[in-house]
């Protein structure tokens, strides 16, 4: 099947040269999310589409795509609980999802540590959250073809 | 201004009737992402970036997940059931519906009018209040953070649900496979 070896040689090069600036452009894209338009969707989405490329091109057993599939599902539990976590850390400056953390001037990257790192846990969250949702559709119907019958009688059985 | 937004919004509608047309699940898949990213040209011309950021975005990503899933499917869709008095009918609904919302958008303000008090208290004071310049992450990730949990419950949920279903048929048997 063709999604097991990827695309061509053209698309694979190309792939390796863009993948590591769309993963930068998405980490940027959520990081400076407090100062300029995007955030951690945003930049979660486009991290996403980044491993969602790498499996296009490289195919779903080889590239970092596979490293990430296996993780996909545990990274958007981490992401999750990161946002819980650092929402009760707001209870260290008095409420739920205050900002705890001591903020720095205004219009630099420190301004407000406490919504870049609520930022950065979104974008774990919904990275590894539509990139598991990508490969739980990429895969089943990858590995459905040839033992669809052989698992339906399993369960009729 | 006002020119191209009406003309781009047209060519959404149109693109959604395409997508609702098409015989083949492939076209109609590219057509809804004609919609989607013509939607966010849209909130672009209207001054919301970050909106406009995420749509695309989300866009592409649907869009490629979709391409994927229905260059599966085989194309084959039911013959759609036609007649007259169907086709009457709709038309004369859909007339009815045009006419209550023409008369329902009169009684809105003008397109673009301020009437929120409690937004401009945010856009004035939530860089000053939250550190964050760009007042829709204030909002989001601050005064409104609740809901960002929320949404993230939603997502996580979502994502669960979906592995859930499409699971891998024998896990145990192919171990080797993963």
């Amino acid at each position: 099947m063709s999604d097991s070896q990827g695309m061509s040689i053209v698309v694979r090069v190309v792939t390796r040269w863009l993948l590591g600036l769309i993963l930068i452009f998405g980490l940027a894209v959520a990081l400076y999310g407090h100062l300029t338009p995007g955030g951690g969707f945003a930049g979660g989405t486009i991290v996403a589409c980044g491993f969602v490329l790498a499996i296009l091109a490289f195919g779903g057993s080889r590239g970092p795509g596979a490293f990430f599939t296996r993780w996909a599902s545990a990274l958007d539990a981490i992401g999750a609980l990161a946002f819980l976590a650092l929402a009760i850390l707001g209870f260290t400056a008095g409420a739920f999802l205050q900002q705890w953390a001591a903020r720095g001037d205004a219009f630099t990257l420190g301004s407000a540590p406490s919504i870049v790192l609520l930022n950065l846990a979104i974008l774990l969250k919904v990275g590894a959250g539509l990139f598991a949702g990508f490969s739980a559709i990429a895969l089943f119907e990858q590995t459905a073809d040839p033992d669809t019958a052989d698992s339906e009688k399993g369960a009729d059985a | 201004m006002d020119f191209v937004l009406y003309g781009l919004t047209g060519f959404v509608i149109l693109g959604s009737i395409a997508a609702l047309e098409m015989k083949s699940l492939l076209s109609a898949v590219i057509a809804v992402g004609v919609v989607g990213l013509g939607l966010s040209i849209v909130f672009l011309l209207l001054g919301a970036p970050d909106i406009a950021i995420t749509q695309v975005v989300v866009e592409v990503i649907v869009v490629t997940v979709l391409i994927r899933a229905a260059s599966r499917v085989p194309a084959e869709t039911a013959p759609l059931r036609t007649g007259r008095t169907r086709t009457l009918a709709g038309a004369g609904l859909a007339l009815v519906a045009v006419g209550l919302l023409v008369a329902a958008f009169q009684t809105l303000p003008a397109f673009g009018t301020q009437r929120f008090a409690p937004a401009l208290w945010y856009l004035e004071q939530a860089t000053e209040l939250t550190g964050a310049a760009n007042v829709v992450t204030a909002i989001l990730l601050d005064f409104r953070a609740y809901d960002t949990l929320g949404e993230a419950t939603v997502i996580l949920t979502a994502v669960v649900g979906a592995l859930a279903v499409l699971r891998r048929p024998s896990r145990r048997k192919e171990k080797s496979h993963v």
